[in-house]
């Protein structure tokens, strides 16, 4: 893209905004990435709250089988039942991976500061911003709708394996209704954000400002838009498959059931279809998705840390080279979640090979981190605690990776808690991290108001301690074979770890109720932070040249920022140990 | 509150690390032929890991201890970001080449090889929420199954029609996975309603149902003893308590038990 | 390039609609390959005559395509152009209700869409192409409102919308070409 083009698209009116009038235009329907940018994160704010809680009625199960609370199964208010554990766990899942971990760090930050980042007043598409927003906000509600059907919400788990998901009520208390609800819900999620991949990337590749080439773009902009070329490719294929699954369900194909199934001494009619068939298409997807939730932490953690550390990201090209490496290779490795699963044995070599070679990349990034702290002038805020935690628990969370990458080793590994807290600590903890990063960090830009470090500081060092009491003794209890996604545990040789059980649910009550002072933190500053200065953290890139907190409407004022140096001028000799990128003003 | 992170990171690490190296919580004890070849590979990955995940984290700590609030001026990693990559691509990338190889290895021990001739064959039917064993009898041949002819209610899990097939009036069926010690055992996977999973710890061997698939799982065991089967593919409500034993017995032992079997 | 109009500016549309093909033809992808793995091993794939209709219906889209592409040529060269794009819409619209008469062929003949995989399939894949023509039709009004009130900025939008409505066609070249090998 040249410069004279870009400057006719400057020009061309359809671009040109006009500021928003009247309640439903501002505030609802908004047209304007900032609002819409905010709303998802607000989505993501209840949804999490909702994940988390259910964790809570989880674990309080785990550790305290024969414990009498209320709310702990529609059936029988003292007591959980198995397929209500199951049906929470399969919530909980769905609810954190999708509408919170591939909402908040990419549909809400992203949104918000992606076109600001590259000097645009907006995205490329507002409309289909705004429909973006509102599905995903249907797809939320089509999910949460499930928890009020007869037979409750589905217990297949967030992976949804066929059969069982796609039988239907036959398979047992948790298939009707709540199934169905799933898998429109997803499907209508994928919509949501295929078109916000639409407007991430035409709005990279085509409203840059003036002098933002590709290779001044921060590092956040480059994780955003890597991750929507990702997610644009794996949710074209998981809507297909969410279709295919209802289909299946309501109308009488075929595609994953076989023949011959008997349930309750019933022989179903279905034949011929293929439950690997799912597991393809699901992972085909699932894996890239699992990237589309660490890579806008990359971005954000890569972004934050210098501003910290007063001096510039090591090895920026190499970083950037990193995150589009394992993106690429995301696609490659899906069959590792299948070794087991009764495919050619040979297939597993062939998709270990890809899962171990991303582990080079991922300590790249890694090691660069770590060797930007070395030398530098660190500032300790929130901001950046969450940075350098986010480093620590990505490391712990990528290391039992290389475990289970290992086909033989995975032989004795899979379906233990062992994988469960591989992924916890790198989605429910550093890409958490990362959120929060971004959370204090674009906080005062967002809303005008400063945030208060001090209970910042609390949330992490209780938070910190805390997941690691939670998702550390998972790979212990994992290594002792501890079966995953089980509501009880009554086989001989799991009475021994019932100790740990317990252990974790007190460090998952006490962590939840350390995020208790970051809702509290949030919702203050809101409407009592002291105001914010336009740059509080000193930092060089474009969101931190607007001329106002919030920004205005169209971003900059009616001015196209004109950019001069890359986002990574921090340690300069001279007065001010920094450059902003719009060192010059249009 | 640098040095805090710097000494939480510190103590975090040690502690997860020495839980791991002391073995506090660890896999139960190998009875099987082949288990060694992946006990060995854990523990070789350990160590690896282990020595990348305590090296990171205390340089983390060390760093943010040593530049927190500091004032002075900002110093350059030595060699930039060349190091990071050269150890990422070539001690990472050797250990990666070694371990697939060795690895591969092991994996095709396990799951690319033919069972042994004299294996003792033994179906095996995952259904909400029951394994249930079928043996030959002595014709040494199993019965023909047919969906249409299960029923619980009378004990028929696996649709057999002793009426009409021959071969399928002498076959054994169990609740209990009964084996000679010391003998390599073929089993034939396969489920009647939803995906299941098969997986003894001790036997080092897991293996999905897939409804549809009949899947071969060969393992030899040797030492005898009474070890839970359980399942490890979410199949529904009673997931939780799909269980089963496979008595590991001599082979007089075994020979009795099958008596036993076939007389009731 | 002697005029400076000669090509049309490049503009997020373009760039937009590059996108949704991308991930149209990925979707597309998905489902072939899970037509690939179901008619494998099933011995229940039941081969069955397409309407014949479909290949009508083909042609109607291909005249689409062309009459769009000489209206997108004129409007380059500064003619009427609006009155092409409207004759594509209508022939458009003549497709989707040709798709309509093969499916209810179908359905006169026993054939829906649970009877077979094979039958699955056929409905998947042709209606699922007829939603994102439908999608393809609302973008040609669009485009025909902003050649008739804007004629001079339109040219971006009007190449978009053709390079749309061109995929759609060789889109359903693609799925007459797997209905006919496969089912």
């Amino acid at each position: 893209m040249t410069t004279p083009v870009r400057e006719t698209v400057a020009k061309l009116t359809e671009l040109k905004h006009q500021p928003p009038e009247g309640f439903w235009r501002r505030y609802v329907f908004s047209l304007d990435h900032k609002v819409i940018g905010r709303q998802y994160l607000d989505l993501a704010l209840v949804a999490v709250i909702t994940g988390m809680v259910l964790s809570w009625l989880m674990r309080l199960h785990l550790g305290y089988p024969n414990a009498s609370i209320g709310v702990l199964g529609p059936a029988n208010p003292s007591q959980m039942t198995p397929e209500y554990y199951l049906q929470l766990m399969t919530m909980h899942g769905t609810i954190m991976v999708f509408f919170v971990l591939t909402t908040a760090p990419f549909a809400g930050f992203g949104n918000f500061f992606l076109p600001i980042q590259v000097g645009a007043e907006d995205m490329a598409f507002p409309r289909f911003n705004m429909m973006s927003f509102w599905v995903t906000f249907l797809a939320f509600v089509t999910l949460v709708a499930s928890f009020f059907v007869p037979e409750g919400p589905a217990l297949s788990g967030w992976t949804a394996y066929a059969p069982l998901s796609a039988i239907g009520k036959e398979a047992g208390p948790g298939e009707g209704l709540g199934q169905t609800l799933w898998a429109i819900s997803i499907a209508l999620f994928c919509v949501g954000q295929l078109l916000g991949a639409l407007n991430f990337i035409a709005t990279t590749l085509d409203l840059r400002t003036k002098g933002m080439s590709l290779a001044r773009m921060p590092f956040s902009t480059w994780a955003w838009f890597t991750t929507s070329v990702i997610g644009l490719i794996a949710f074209s294929v998981l809507l297909p498959a969410c279709i295919l699954l209802i289909l299946d369900r309501v109308a009488g194909t075929s595609f994953f059931i076989p023949a011959g199934l008997v349930f309750n001494d019933q022989v179903q009619t279905h034949s011929g279809g293929s439950p690997l068939l799912w597991q393809h298409l699901f992972w085909f997807f699932g894996h890239p998705e699992v990237y589309i939730a660490i890579l806008p932490g990359f971005g954000i953690i890569s972004h934050i840390l210098p501003a910290f550390t007063r001096k510039p990201l090591l090895g920026p090209k190499v970083l950037i080279g990193c995150m589009i490496a394992i993106g690429f290779l995301s696609y490659t490795v899906w069959g590792h979640h299948m070794f087991l699963s009764g495919m050619n044995p040979f297939s597993a070599i062939l998709f270990s090979v890809p899962t171990l070679i991303i582990t080079i990349p991922a300590t790249i990034v890694t090691l660069l981190w770590i060797g930007s702290i070395y030398g530098a002038r660190l500032r300790i805020t929130a901001a950046s605690l969450f940075c350098l935690g986010f480093v620590s628990v990505f490391v712990s969370g990528g290391i039992s990776g290389f475990f289970l990458a290992q086909p033989s080793i995975d032989t004795y590994l899979h379906g233990t808690y062992f994988v469960v807290g591989h992924f916890h600590f790198v989605m429910g903890v550093a890409a958490m991290f990362g959120i929060f990063a971004g959370t204090y960090f674009w906080f005062p830009k967002m809303y005008g108001r400063m945030m208060n470090e001090t209970l910042g500081k609390w949330h992490f060092a209780l938070t910190f301690i805390g997941v690691y009491c939670i998702f550390m003794p998972m790979h212990y209890i994992g290594l002792a074979g501890n079966v995953r996604r089980y509501s009880s545990f009554t086989d001989d040789y799991l009475q021994p770890l019932l100790p740990v059980h317990k252990f974790m649910t007190i460090a998952a009550l006490f962590t939840g109720a350390a995020q208790l002072i970051f809702f509290y933190n949030l919702f203050r500053s809101r409407f009592k932070g002291p105001p914010a200065p336009p740059n509080p953290w000193e930092a060089t890139s474009l969101e931190w040249s607007t001329p106002a907190s919030p920004p205005p409407f169209d971003n900059f004022g009616g001015k196209h920022p004109v950019v001069t140096q890359g986002p990574n001028e921090y340690g300069t000799a001279g007065a001010k140990d920094y450059v902003m990128q719009a060192g010059g003003e249009a | 509150m640098g040095k805090f992170f710097a000494v939480t990171v510190g103590i975090l690490t040690i502690v997860s690390a020495g839980i791991f190296m002391f073995h506090v919580w660890w896999l139960p004890p190998d009875i099987s032929v082949l288990g060694a070849g992946i006990d060995h590979q854990l523990n070789e990955t350990m160590v690896a890991s282990g020595i990348l995940f305590v090296a990171s984290q205390l340089a983390l700590a060390v760093f943010v201890w040593r530049s927190s609030g500091s004032t002075g001026p900002i110093k350059i990693f030595p060699g930039g970001a060349t190091p990071m990559v050269v150890i990422a691509v070539v001690l990472v990338g050797i250990e990666v080449a070694v371990l697939t190889l060795v690895g591969s290895k092991v994996w095709a021990g396990l799951f690319m090889v033919q069972a042994p001739a004299n294996a003792l064959q033994v179906d095996v039917q995952a259904e909400q929420f029951a394994f249930y064993f079928r043996y030959a009898g002595p014709d040494g041949k199993f019965g023909a199954m047919d969906p249409s002819k299960v029923s619980d209610a009378n004990n028929n899990f696996f649709g057999l029609d002793p009426a009409n097939d021959t071969t399928a009036r002498d076959d054994i069926v169990a609740a209990t996975l009964a084996i000679p010690v010391n003998r390599p055992i073929l089993l034939t996977m396969h489920s009647r309603d939803v995906g299941h999973a098969f997986y003894v710890p001790q036997l080092r061997i897991q293996q999905d149902f897939v409804p549809g698939l009949v899947i071969p799982l060969h393992f030899t065991a040797t030492q005898t003893g009474k070890y839970e089967i359980v399942c490890t593919q979410l199949c529904g409500l009673g997931h939780y308590n799909m269980r089963a034993y496979v008595e590991v017995m001599s082979d007089s032992d075994f020979a009795q038990w099958l008596k036993t079997q076939a007389n009731q | 390039m002697t005029a400076p109009a000669a090509r049309a500016p490049w503009t997020p549309a373009r760039t937009g609609v590059w996108v949704g093909i991308a991930a149209i033809s990925m979707s597309f992808a998905a489902f072939t390959s899970a037509l690939i793995v179901r008619e494998g091993p099933g011995s229940d794939w039941q081969h069955f005559r397409l309407p014949p209709v479909l290949y009508a219906n083909t042609l109607v889209l291909l005249v689409s395509s062309a009459l769009l592409e000489i209206g997108r040529r004129r409007q380059r060269d500064g003619r009427e152009a609006s009155s092409w794009v409207a004759a594509s819409g209508i022939l458009g619209v003549a497709f989707i209700l040709g798709q309509i008469v093969a499916w209810r062929a179908l359905a006169a003949q026993g054939v829906f869409l649970a009877s077979s995989p094979s039958s699955a399939f056929f409905y998947v894949l042709t209606v699922i192409h007829a939603i994102h023509v439908t999608g393809g039709l609302a973008g040609l009004g669009y485009t025909y409102r902003r050649l008739v009130r804007t004629p001079g900025s339109a040219a971006g939008v009007l190449t978009a919308a053709a390079t749309y409505w061109h995929f759609m066609a060789a889109l359903w070249l693609y799925v007459l070409f797997v209905l006919v090998a496969r089912i």
